[in-house]
Formats: C-alpha cells, structure tokens, sequence
C-alpha cells in the first residue's frame, strides 16, 4: 500500500466516525430531517454546518498549495455550468434519498452493521450506477 | 420520532470536513463518496487504491464508534426490500448522472462555493423533502 491509500483510508475512518456520530447512518434521523411538515428534527443541518465550516478552512489552505498525489488529476470539477444532467441527477438522486434515508456515504457505512437491508440498498445503489456508465458508454460509440 | 441533537450533529459533520480536509490536503482528491464509489467499477489506472481504502474505511469507522460505546443497535432500516432496490437504484443513478451526492456537492463543493454544488444540494435537498412528505403525508400510513 502506497502513501496515498493510507490517507485514503485514515480519512474514511474519519469520516464514518462522523457519520456513526452524528446519526447520518440512521435511516430515521435523516428521514426526520427531511419531513418538514411532520415532527421535524433540524439537526442534520448541524452536521453540514460542522463539515462545511472544516472544510470552508481546507479550501483556503489547498489554494495555497499543490496537490501531492501525482496520480490524482487536476482538481477542478467539471466546469459545464448547470446543465440538464445536474439538475435530472439531483432530482432523481433526491426521490431514492427521500424514499430510503440513505445517501451514498451512509449507505456505504452502514455495511458495518451486517443488515441485510443494507446490503440489498448498496448492491441497487452500485447497480444504478453501473446502469449509468453502461448506458453512457453505449451512447458515446 | 428522533430527538434534536445539535452538538453530536455538529461534532460529526467537523468529523466530516476533517477527513475531507485530510485528502485534499494530503493527497489533492475530493471527498465525493458517489464519485470514489463510481471509479471503483470502472477503475483507471493509478486510481485502483485508495478508493477501496476510503470505503473501507468508511466501515471501520462505524465498528470504531461501536467500540468507542455508540449506539450502534438502535439503527433500523424500516424500508421494505422493493422500496430499498428502488431507492438503492435511483441514489446511484441520479448521482453519477449529477456529478455528486451530499459529501461531493454538499459539502465540498458548497464549501468552495461552486454554484453548480450549490444547485445540486438544494434540487437534491427539495427533491427528497418532497418525496419524504408525499410517503409519509400523501400516501400516509405515517411510514
């Protein structure tokens, strides 16, 4: 294992720790962020308040450095404005968070805990995203 | 019915933009857990690594909250098997087609204020929100 792939997997302990911490890992409290009109639990916002504050600092150290892994390519992400594929994404990508409670990250972490559920979600979750790339390399040729 | 907790809330998301903070810094990625998820199955060259090492990692996380004493047994997934697949398949569809999810937009675009993260988090955001209300205040049954 390089260099790289240790910090790899020292941030991701980090950040499933902060996942475990602030309950992102349980269906229920993300669901009960995300249901306004019922008995509404705001405190996911805190979590990305924290997160965003931290890496706020991050950026504006990173602008005054090079990035040290030469395999990872230049950081900009894709600059095509806001286009019809980040809207439709967004808007599908929020229906199965809304439907289940679980985004990516969570979903991922909470393979830790050995459910079957959460097994079947990440398996459709890998499939949809396969589905995406198949279906976009078939356009392309 | 949850409780509000400000303080772990906030305690985890800095748990969060650390490690976001750790790769940038360190190794000049993001943080985007449906991009890393994604490149894992279709791997380039000198990307194979780390990848899997983040996700991992994500895992040993929560085993580490476990052994810190966390409450790892109250955590239910109450949604029925067609509604996880479902789900399952429109969260890694929409979010390679949107260029990101809640870690990659979310937080570290946002907190670069890059206007196309801005607009994914609130589409994604209102989306969900909507899709929350007409399950549980819709469709009913209090789900």
């Amino acid at each position: 294992m390089n260099r790289h792939t240790w910090i790899a997997l020292g941030s991701g302990v980090i950040f499933g720790l902060g996942l475990a911490i602030s309950q992102m890992i349980d269906p229920e409290k993300v669901l009960a962020f995300l249901d306004v009109a019922g008995h509404w639990d705001p405190s996911l916002a805190f979590v990305m308040i924290g997160a965003l504050l931290v890496m706020g600092i991050a950026w504006r150290l990173q602008t005054r450095s090079v990035p040290v892994d030469a395999h990872a390519r230049k950081l900009s992400i894709p600059g095509h404005g806001i286009d019809r594929s980040l809207v439709i994404g967004a808007l599908v990508f929020g229906v199965g968070w809304g439907l289940v409670g679980y985004c990516p990250g969570p979903a991922i972490a909470s393979l830790a805990l050995f459910s079957l559920e959460a097994f079947v979600f990440v398996a459709a979750m890998l499939a949809g995203m396969q589905l995406f790339h198949y279906r976009r390399g078939t356009s392309a040729s | 019915m949850t409780d509000f907790t400000p303080w772990s809330a906030l305690l985890g998301g800095g748990l969060i933009g650390l490690a976001s903070g750790i790769l940038l810094l360190l190794s000049g990625r993001v943080a985007g857990v449906s991009g890393i998820a994604g490149g894992l199955l279709r791997p380039e060259p000198g990307t194979v690594g780390w990848r899997p090492a983040f996700l991992l990692g994500l895992v040993i996380g929560v085993w580490v909250f476990g052994a810190l004493g966390g409450d790892l047994d109250s955590i239910r997934i109450t949604a029925g098997w067609p509604t996880l697949v479902i789900g399952g398949l429109l969260v890694g569809f929409g979010t390679q087609l949107g260029g990101g999810c809640t870690s990659g937009h979310g937080v570290c675009g946002i907190s670069r204020f890059s206007a196309r993260s801005i607009a994914a988090t609130v589409l994604f955001m209102t989306s969900a929100g909507v899709t929350v209300y007409v399950a549980r205040h819709v469709l009913g049954g209090g789900a």
